[in-house]
Parts: C-alpha cells; sequence; structure tokens
C-alpha cells in the first residue's frame, strides 16, 4: 500500500502555535485564521508530497476503473428495455459514478496502520494537532493530484459512449446537468468524502489493538461496494426485489456515498424532496461517523500508551 | 524433476506453517471470500431478477462465470499474490541475487516459493459454485462437461500466471511495480461477468488486449457443453484451443521475457 513519507517539515513549520487537541498539548482559543492557514499549509505539503508519485497516481486512477467495467455490463442491460434505466441513462449514471469515485477514494486504513505498526505514528502525537488531520490533507492533495488522469479517463468513456452527450433514440436530448444541480453534487460529493473518511478512521483506530486492521477492512468495504451505487444504479432495486430491501438499503449511508451525488447530475429527476432527505441523511451520519471515530480514537489513545509504544 | 517436486514440497510446508501462526487471518479470509461471493450473486440477481439475461447467457451459466471467477481469484492469493510480492522485494534490497546463484532455475523459485493459505477459501467456494452452477444447467453435470471445463480452468490459471510473470519481469527495470499488478486485478474483475454480456468494444479488449475471455467465460461456456447454458449453440472446442493457443503463448512470452529481463538486471547492492 502506498506509504507515506514523514512530512518534511518546511511546510509545517509555524503551524503548532494553536493547539487542536483536547487531550494533548495546552489548550488555546480556536481561531479561524489559524485553521485556514494550517490548512492551507498542509494540504500544500501534502500534495507536493503527492505529485512526487504522480506516475503511481496514473495507475491508481485507473484501478479505480470498477465504474467503467459496470458501465460496459450495463449499457447493455439498460437496451434490453427490462429496466427502469435505458442505455444512455445508464451509461450517463456509470460515468458520473466515475467521477464521484475519483474524488472519494479513501486509504486512511492502510496508512493509519503502516504508521501504528512502523511507530510512526509517536512522533505526530507530540505534536498539538491531532493526526487525523494529517491523514484528511493527505487524502485531499491525493485528490488534487489525481486530476489530470481522472480528466483523462473521464474523457475516454465519452469515446465509448458519444451517445451520452447527445443522446439516442430512446433518450433524446443533450446530457445537461444544470448548474444547481452540479453545485449540489460537489457538495454531496464532498460530504460523501467526509462520510468515508471518519467511517474508515473509526475503524483504523483498532489498528491500536489488532494491528492488521486493514485485514478487517472488508467488514466496512463489501457493503460500501455493493450498496453504494458503485455497481448498479439504485432505482433499478424495486423492479426486481421487495421493497422493503430498497426502503432498508436507503437509510444505511451506503447509498448516498455514491447513488446519491451521481444521481444528482446524470438525469433522473431526484424531487426537491429526495434531495433534501438525501442531504439529511448524508449530514447525520457524517455527524455521527465523526462522533464515533473521535470516541474511538480517545479510548484507543489510551490503550496505545498502555502499551508503551 | 523429482529435485523440483522435493523442493516444492519442502517450499510449501514452510510457508504453510508460517501462515499458521494467523489462525485469525484464515478466519477473517473466509468470511471476506464468503461476503464477496454472495455481494456477487446479489449483483447477478439484480441483473436477471426481470427477466434480462446478460448476453443471452442463463442464470446457472452466469454463476458458472462468477464460480469460476472466485476460484481464479483464490488460485491467485494463493501462489501469484505472495510470491509476486516477493519478487518485487527482493529486486528492490538485491537480495534477488542469492537466488539468481542457487543451483535451481530461478524462474521457479520465484513462482513457487510461498503458499499462502488466504486464498483457500475463495477456492473452495469458488469451486463448489462451478459443480452447483454445472448441476442446475439443463445437461446436468457429466464428465463431458466437467472435463472440458476443469482443462479451461486449468488454463485460465496458465494465463492468470504467464500474464503476471511478464509484469513481474518488468520489475527489473522499473522497481515499484505493485500498482501495476493492483491495476491489473481491478481489470480482471471484468471475468465476474460473461464477456457477451459486454458491449461491442469492451468484447473486442476484453478477448485481443487482455484475455479475461479465455480466463472465466470460456470454462463456464465448456461446463455448459460448449453453449451459454441452454441458449446459443457455439464451438465450444474451438473456444478451448483458443485458451490453449493463449495459454502456451503467454507461458512461453513469460519464459523468454523473463531470461531477457535478467540480462539487462543489474543487482541493486552491488
Amino acid at each position: 500500500m502506498k506509504g507515506i513519507k514523514a512530512p518534511r517539515h518546511q511546510g509545517t513549520k509555524g503551524l503548532d502555535i494553536v493547539a487542536h487537541n483536547e487531550t494533548l498539548g495546552p489548550s488555546v482559543p480556536w481561531s479561524l485564521g489559524a485553521f485556514l492557514s494550517k490548512s492551507r499549509a498542509f494540504l500544500v505539503t501534502y500534495y507536493a508530497m503527492m505529485v512526487e508519485y504522480r506516475a503511481e497516481i496514473v495507475l491508481w486512477a485507473i484501478a479505480t476503473c470498477l465504474p467503467l467495467i459496470m458501465m460496459g455490463v450495463w449499457a447493455e442491460a439498460g437496451a434490453s428495455g427490462h429496466f427502469s434505466v435505458n442505455r444512455v441513462q445508464v451509461v450517463r449514471y456509470f460515468i458520473a459514478v466515475f467521477f464521484v469515485r475519483q474524488f472519494t477514494v479513501v486509504w486512511v486504513i492502510h496508512d493509519f496502520e503502516w504508521h501504528v505498526v512502523s511507530g510512526r505514528l509517536s512522533p505526530f502525537l507530540l505534536q498539538p494537532i491531532d493526526p487525523a488531520w494529517r491523514f484528511y490533507f493527505a487524502h485531499l492533495g491525493e485528490q488534487l493530484a489525481r486530476i489530470p488522469a481522472a480528466a483523462v479517463l473521464f474523457v475516454l468513456c465519452f469515446f465509448l459512449y458519444p451517445e451520452a452527450l447527445w443522446g439516442d433514440a430512446q433518450q433524446s436530448g443533450w446530457w445537461k446537468p444544470g448548474v444547481v444541480n452540479v453545485l449540489l453534487m460537489l457538495a454531496a460529493l464532498h460530504l460523501s468524502f467526509i462520510l468515508r473518511f471518519w467511517m474508515d478512521y473509526a475503524m483504523s483506530v483498532g489498528a491500536f489493538w489488532f494491528e492488521r486492521i486493514s485485514a478487517a477492512h472488508g467488514l466496512i468495504y463489501l457493503p460500501y461496494l455493493f450498496l453504494s451505487g458503485m455497481v448498479f444504479p439504485l432505482q433499478v432495486l424495486p423492479d426486481v426485489l421487495p421493497g422493503w430491501v430498497y426502503r432498508l438499503v436507503m437509510w444505511t449511508p451506503f447509498p448516498y456515498m455514491m447513488w446519491f451525488p451521481a444521481e444528482l447530475v446524470s438525469g433522473q429527476s431526484l424531487s426537491a424532496g429526495q434531495i433534501a432527505w438525501g442531504f439529511a441523511m448524508l449530514g447525520g451520519w457524517c455527524v455521527a461517523m465523526y462522533g464515533l471515530s473521535r470516541w474511538a480514537w480517545r479510548v484507543g489513545l489510551k490503550h496505545y500508551s498502555a502499551m508503551g509504544a | 524433476m523429482k529435485r523440483y517436486l522435493h523442493t516444492l514440497r519442502i517450499f510449501w510446508s514452510a510457508s504453510v506453517g508460517a501462515e499458521m501462526e494467523y489462525r485469525v487471518n484464515f478466519l477473517i479470509s473466509l468470511f471476506n471470500s464468503a461476503v464477496t461471493l454472495a455481494g456477487g450473486v446479489f449483483l447477478l440477481l439484480v441483473f436477471y431478477g426481470s427477466g434480462y439475461e446478460m448476453g443471452g447467457w442463463s442464470w446457472p451459466a452466469a454463476l458458472a462465470v462468477i464460480g469460476v471467477y472466485t476460484l481464479l481469484d483464490g488460485f491467485q492469493q494463493m501462489l501469484l499474490a505472495p510470491n509476486r510480492t516477493r519478487i518485487t522485494q527482493m529486486v528492490r534490497d538485491g537480495t534477488l541475487d542469492f537466488v539468481l546463484l542457487k543451483p535451481i532455475d530461478a524462474q521457479f523459485w520465484l513462482s513457487l516459493r510461498q503458499l499462502s493459505l488466504w486464498g483457500g477459501p475463495n477456492l473452495i467456494l469458488g469451486a463448489g459454485m462451478v459443480l452447483y452452477a454445472g448441476a442446475s444447467m439443463p445437461a446436468g453435470l457429466t464428465l463431458g462437461n466437467i472435463a472440458p471445463a476443469a482443462a479451461g480452468i486449468v488454463l485460465g490459471m496458465a494465463i492468470l500466471y504467464g500474464l503476471g510473470y511478464i509484469l513481474s519481469s518488468l520489475t527489473i527495470w522499473f522497481v515499484k511495480m505493485e500498482n501495476i499488478t493492483f491495476m491489473m486485478a481491478a481489470l480482471l474483475e471484468a471475468g465476474r461477468y460473461p464477456i457477451p454480456a459486454y458491449s461491442p468494444l469492451y468484447r473486442v479488449f476484453f478477448t485481443f488486449v487482455l484475455p479475461v475471455a479465455f480466463m472465466t467465460t470460456v470454462p463456464a461456456r465448456m461446463l455448459g457443453g460448449g453453449t451459454s447454458g441452454g441458449g446459443t449453440s457455439g464451438g465450444g472446442g474451438g473456444w478451448l484451443l483458443g485458451s490453449l493457443a493463449v495459454a502456451a503463448g503467454l507461458l512461453l512470452v513469460s519464459r523468454l521475457f523473463w531470461l531477457w529481463a535478467l540480462r539487462h538486471y543489474t543487482s541493486a547492492s552491488s
């Protein structure tokens, strides 16, 4: 897995004035200016670090091609007329899923585990800023570094299925998502990243007890894979399975990580009520997962110190 | 030959012994394999629930494809992945020199040194799924179906090995290769579905560029007696010959490419 080198210190120098962590370091009142300058410094540092690995990041972008594979299967299925989505709709959906996927990839569990097992977490604990934010900004830096490769693959989709742009006999008209929907999608996409990040972070903390916690990652990755809409557009679920399955899935956090942002731009009509409900679910789950991961961190840290590491 | 078999036995008993220290991992991997397979079947249910047949393939035929995929995935986790990781590591810290000096073929050592039990659950679940799918086909399970399907699976393993070893040989030039293998694994996911279920361009890519079609679709077709499960009848034998040609070609290329790569090897430690 991708290893993050210890940050170069010139990037973070002078950032340690304001404490952000209740358990460690002196407590200094929170201020917006300090927060912004710290965020900027972290983002710049981690972006620079990620760009060093740019060749790998191209491969990482290709490795997230599952939505493109599924697009090839669903395009045929959509054309068959057996589903409530047609060919162009489903191709647009998977192009949107691919886009969302590029900006919601979370690998904190592998990185965190590596930091715990190799002992690199300990120096971070001495600094008056919560290590979670380092991982958080490393992800943001990687998302920025990913943009060129993702853009190429994104354009490739339209070469594979040019009808996605101008429609076909079943679905006429250009793909025009509308500015408001694009903005809503970007907001939902980032909330989805936040939700996935804190969910995985809560699990990563398990590394304090079980060193190889990433082996158990399937516990949350597998439901994410099958229920988030990455492999099928969730609106076909009621066509084939009893309605309660669909309603149950909609209460889990997974549909809002992928299906909801993608659906906002892929042309299907989500009603205003459904959009509000989607954001409420996203927000609620974000708060819950943030709380859970902070609590797990506090408990875990005590355990970590107790080991004397 | 006898010496090689003897060495293989020592290699594998040593690596299995080492793995037994992490017995919990085996349970976790059993859980992961079972949930992944269940998820795959769930997705097939979504496709078939509305009466749609992927590329004209019947339900049991599609189950056979996912069974073969799971089986190959198990083989990959058991033998290919652990050895591949090791090659990369050895090139990076120069320990490949010691292997090259041993009085045994280096490709043999590098391909078979490690055996991981992690792939076991996938192997068993995959094989079970293939047998179940075969039994639910109209022709039923007969030796005439199982033998060519098994041959197809073995050829699929050879193709997977050949491709993987060519990628590993590239390590000699580009030290960091983990990501390429990661990318390959992602592309091989396409083998979960019968290749005729894809759009035309995808079919060309997954047959001629990345031969996924020969890894999972062909064995599943053989299980249905050369047909896609009672649907269209096709030249089953021709497909199997195609697999044979691809497998033989890739094995040969992997061997030649490796020997060629070795000539460019400049040890990391010297």
